[in-house]
């Protein structure tokens, strides 16, 4: 099982606490918005996730388990 | 009336017209004879249709290639769809395909819907045609009046006018459009989950497959695939535009070669390149004209089949310029929802006005790079990902250009009005400033007519 942030592009704002959060995984864009890159969580950062997700105002940030796929589908 | 050229005698799709030029139902029962609609209910008839278009090996010819059938099963595997939503938007302004299968040929593709509105037991289909599109309207709604209440209507059609612009297209915008929500893309996580209209399942197809889909089920899947080639099998429309003495529609076997459809329009001038797959696919160059037709061999040269657009470069135009245009254009069809697309696409759009006028310093380039990278695969819909595609590839394609033009020297063709069409024709939208001022353009005469084809 996997552990996957996501970012819900239409609903974030640019709020930008998941990146202070969670700098590991997130870093900002030039305009704010965070990037994730391919998402995966480290065992010892999901709780900081789960928090992440919980902090975001506009409930934009993600975090979905998911099965490990062959494909490592990243949508 | 747009002038319909083909390059070929095995041009199903548009032979009713080609023969008879008529549009009403009799001409297109005359050449075609009835579908084979099922009853409502009649699993086997529907089982043979969903095998007919699974053996004819069809994909989507809206712009992302994706096999028709597989769709089918999907929809089919949650037990059907309420609603079959037909796009005959012709969100791609390069595109007029639409315009051809709507007035030309309306009651094909809407067999091609009633067929896969009765496999999935679906109880309306809605035909979405562009707000601003009154002729493809009226054409579609005839058709459907023509056959209303028959036995060719066994599943009741709506023609709903939609709101237009670029995005609108964009499948989940359409299904939101078709519910008579607003026409915005949605986040879908998963897309494997069926788009919805109401609270049932719909199904989206481009008004092209479906014309494909009613052919298909009259002749069989070996008929279909008798045309094209063994990995994109069935014909093609493409409608050609830019640089060529003869702009059209034209019905192409699949797997023809960009060469021999770029050679039939007679180019005005020596061809630098053609982008292919629309404002959101590539640039290839004139080097690779020799590519065939097909998705799989156009992502090979970094391009897509899209919704069927090539537009011709010759050396009489600027790739830059045109790019920076493109680019320009769809920055304002954001559909201003997620940030990486609403900030990113006009930077990139004045990246490349800058670089088109001369105006680039040497961090333009680099920026443009980082620009690439940071905005592609963040937005809700692919619509950043196609304004990078087509950035991207301009600046590998017209390498030299793009060079000549960040040491300071502007095109010689950069002030020339611009070879896509009126979209971009408009005065500069006031998104993104550019910094050059001095470079925005004037405001454009329009040449070329771009609502008909010769020929």
């Amino acid at each position: 099982m996997d552990i996957r942030i996501r970012v819900n592009p239409i609903a974030c704002d640019a709020y930008g606490y998941c990146a202070e959060l969670l700098p590991e995984l997130v870093t900002l864009d030039e305009w704010g918005y965070p990037v994730t890159n391919d998402g995966l969580v480290p065992a010892h950062l999901v709780e900081l996730a789960r928090q992440a997700a919980r902090d975001c105002p506009r409930r934009a940030f993600l975090v979905k388990s998911a099965e490990r796929t062959a494909g490592g589908s990243r949508r | 009336m747009t002038t319909v050229t083909t390059d070929d005698d095995h041009a199903p799709v548009l032979s009713s017209w080609r023969t008879s030029h008529r549009a009403d139902l009799s001409a297109h029962l005359a050449h075609h004879g009835a579908p084979p609609l099922p009853a409502p209910g009649d699993r086997v008839r529907s089982d043979r249709f969903a095998h007919a278009l699974e053996a004819s090996g069809l994909t989507g010819r809206g712009g992302a290639a994706f096999p028709s059938a597989a769709k089918l099963r999907l929809l089919r595997s949650v037990g059907g769809a309420g609603t079959v939503v037909v796009n005959g938007m012709e969100s791609e302004p390069a595109s007029l395909k639409d315009r051809v299968l709507l007035t030309c040929v309306p009651h094909l593709v809407l067999d091609g819907a009633e067929l896969t509105a009765v496999a999935l037991g679906a109880s309306r289909v809605v035909m979405c045609v562009a707000a601003d599109h009154t002729d493809e309207a009226r054409a579609v709604a005839h058709a459907v009046a023509e056959r209303a209440g028959g036995p060719l209507a066994p599943v009741p059609v709506d023609v709903v006018s939609v709101p237009g612009g670029y995005v609108a297209g964009e499948e989940s915008a359409l299904a939101a459009a078709a519910g008579g929500r607003p026409g915005v893309p949605s986040f879908r996580p998963d897309k494997t989950v069926p788009l919805s209209v109401g609270r049932r399942p719909a199904i989206v197809h481009n008004a092209e497959t479906l014309a494909h889909v009613a052919l298909i089920a009259r002749r069989g899947p070996d008929w279909f695939r008798s045309t094209g080639v063994p990995d994109a099998p069935g014909t093609c429309l493409v409608t050609v535009s830019g640089g060529v003495e003869h702009r059209g529609v034209y019905e192409i076997a699949m797997g023809t070669t960009l060469r021999h459809l770029v050679d039939d329009c007679r180019p005005t001038g020596a061809v630098t390149a053609v982008l292919v797959g629309g404002f959101g696919g590539a640039w290839v160059p004139a080097t690779s004209l020799d590519t065939p037709f097909t998705p799989r061999a156009l992502l090979e040269v970094g391009a897509i089949v899209g919704p069927g657009i090539v537009v011709v470069l010759t050396d009489e135009t600027c790739g830059i310029t045109e790019t920076a245009r493109i680019a320009n254009y769809l920055a304002g069809e954001s559909a201003g929802q997620c940030g990486p697309c609403v900030f990113g696409l006009p930077a990139i759009a004045a990246d490349l006005w800058r670089l088109a006028g001369g105006g680039a310093g040497a961090d333009t380039r680099a920026a443009l790079e980082r620009r690439f990278q940071v905005v592609v695969g963040r937005g809700a819909c692919r619509h950043p990902d196609g304004a990078v595609r087509m950035a991207a590839s301009a600046l590998s394609v017209f390498a030299a250009d793009a060079a000549a033009h960040a040491a300071g020297r502007p095109c010689a063709h950069w002030r020339r009005p611009s070879v896509l069409g009126p979209a971009v024709q408009q005065p500069w939208a006031g998104h993104g400033d550019f910094p050059g001022g001095r470079h925005r353009p004037h405001e454009q005469e329009v040449i070329g007519r771009w609502t008909s084809g010769s020929g």
